[in-house]
């Protein structure tokens, strides 16, 4: 998933609510259908949809350059242990799944999201749920996407200057490190804006 | 008004600050020491990220530790590290989260958020990634994040220590130009000649308490 891309296209001023049931619809339609052709289908929707959000050709080059690659070592490899009909169904599905998850966070603000979460679970208030604290978490956890793959590329970084960009220690331990250490930044400066104060 | 009243902490067996009593009254107060000297864990008790284990830290009279949520609405707090306090993706959306606690409109905290951006020169990236601001734009976008809610006091612990000089010179003059009272927690010497007072701490406890001036050289002689 990758971050929000201002606009004004008809997929950006669209409902949250509508965006992110039509999201969920695509991505689990697709785990039930089971014709290869069916999902190339959703995904040429999928496709017709990054048009019709107009998403600037750089964005829509790097999106699909990743998602290539992991849809092309799925395809390899499910052909190899399963079948090649297996191998489209499987990685069609996941370029359907991804793409449009993509799509929706590329067209809609995480503020966008959080405040339709909070309105959603407004009525659970009576069962004791905090709509702003699950509006936080959804906001929270969109937002870890873009800070993890930050604090990734630092620490490949790093390695590299080390000499051991090969090395899986000398990147994952500093990872989780820092991860834990930002978690723990964070949830103070959450607390520093009042976040941690009962409303 | 900022008070500490026989004020000390201890993390586990360590001992970082002891019986500080102090009043700060004035408009730009500094705390300077030496790394471990207690000067960030003092600046915490007071909006309440830190209870203190002994004394008390008092803001206009209320106590952070019982009224914390009323104290951070009077006083916000700046990190050394921006990155760390970024919670939404965007600018835009990162100063607006402060707000989404009030009763303004989602439409009235994003426009507040815009104006707030361009005040400070960050106009035209209400919509940027806020992770990929430079370093000192990430710096000003964690000061409008806390201004935006207009506190009365703005704590600042380290704010500078990741920025070249122009961006410390360009936060420092921000600061400068603000209404509210702010208390900084630097390192940056050279950055407190206008400052009304500056205390000295060294291993939990205020040594030094004067003019920038004096209170400095102090420090200076203090660390060799």
């Amino acid at each position: 998933m990758t971050g929000y891309q201002p606009g004004t296209s008809p997929l950006h001023r669209a409902p949250t609510g509508v965006k992110f049931v039509g999201m969920l619809v695509i991505a689990t339609g697709v785990f039930v259908l089971s014709a290869p052709t069916w999902v190339g289908g959703v995904c040429l929707l999928v496709l017709a949809g990054y048009a019709v959000a107009r998403l600037p050709l750089r964005y829509c080059w790097r999106v699909s350059r990743s998602l290539a690659l992991i849809a092309l070592l799925l395809f390899a490899v499910q052909w190899w242990l399963v079948s090649l009909d297996a191998a489209w169904l499987v990685s069609l599905r996941l370029v359907a799944a991804v793409g449009v998850a993509n799509l929706f966070t590329a067209t809609t603000r995480v503020d966008d999201v959080v405040s339709s979460i909070e309105r959603a679970a407004a009525p659970l208030r009576r069962f004791g749920v905090r709509p702003d604290r699950l509006g936080l978490l959804a906001g929270l956890t969109m937002q870890a996407v873009s800070t993890l793959s930050l604090i990734a590329g630092q620490v490949r970084e790093a390695a590299k200057a080390r000499g051991a960009d090969r090395s899986v220690i000398a990147f994952a331990v500093p990872f989780l490190v820092r991860t834990l250490r930002h978690a723990d930044d964070l949830g103070e400066a959450l607390a520093a804006r009042g976040e941690d104060d009962r409303a | 008004m900022i008070e500490f009243d026989g004020l000390g902490h201890s993390y586990g067996d360590r001992r970082v600050l002891s019986g500080v009593t102090l009043r700060l009254p004035e408009r730009r107060v500094a705390f300077v020491g030496a790394n471990g000297s207690g000067k960030s864990t003092l600046a915490r008790t007071i909006n309440g990220l830190v209870h203190p284990t002994e004394g008390r830290a008092l803001v206009d009279g209320l106590d952070p530790a019982r009224d914390g949520r009323a104290v951070r609405r009077r006083v916000g707090f700046v990190f050394s590290n921006p990155d760390s306090q970024i919670v939404m993706p965007t600018a835009g959306e990162d100063v607006a989260f402060s707000l989404r606690r009030t009763t303004l409109s989602k439409k009235e905290r994003a426009a507040r958020a815009a104006e707030l951006l361009a005040e400070f020169g960050l106009d035209g990236y209400a919509d940027h990634p806020a992770h990929y601001l430079s370093g000192g734009q990430k710096q000003l976008l964690a000061l409008c994040a806390m201004l935006v809610t207009e506190p009365d006091v703005l704590v600042c612990d380290e704010p500078t220590t990741l920025l070249d000089l122009r961006n410390k010179r360009q936060f420092v003059h921000r600061l400068e130009a603000l209404r509210q009272q702010v208390v900084l927690v630097t390192h940056d010497l050279d950055l407190l000649e206008r400052f009304d007072r500056v205390i000295v701490l060294d291993e939990g406890h205020v040594v030094a308490d004067d003019r920038p001036e004096p209170a400095l050289r102090h420090y200076r002689k203090l660390v060799g």
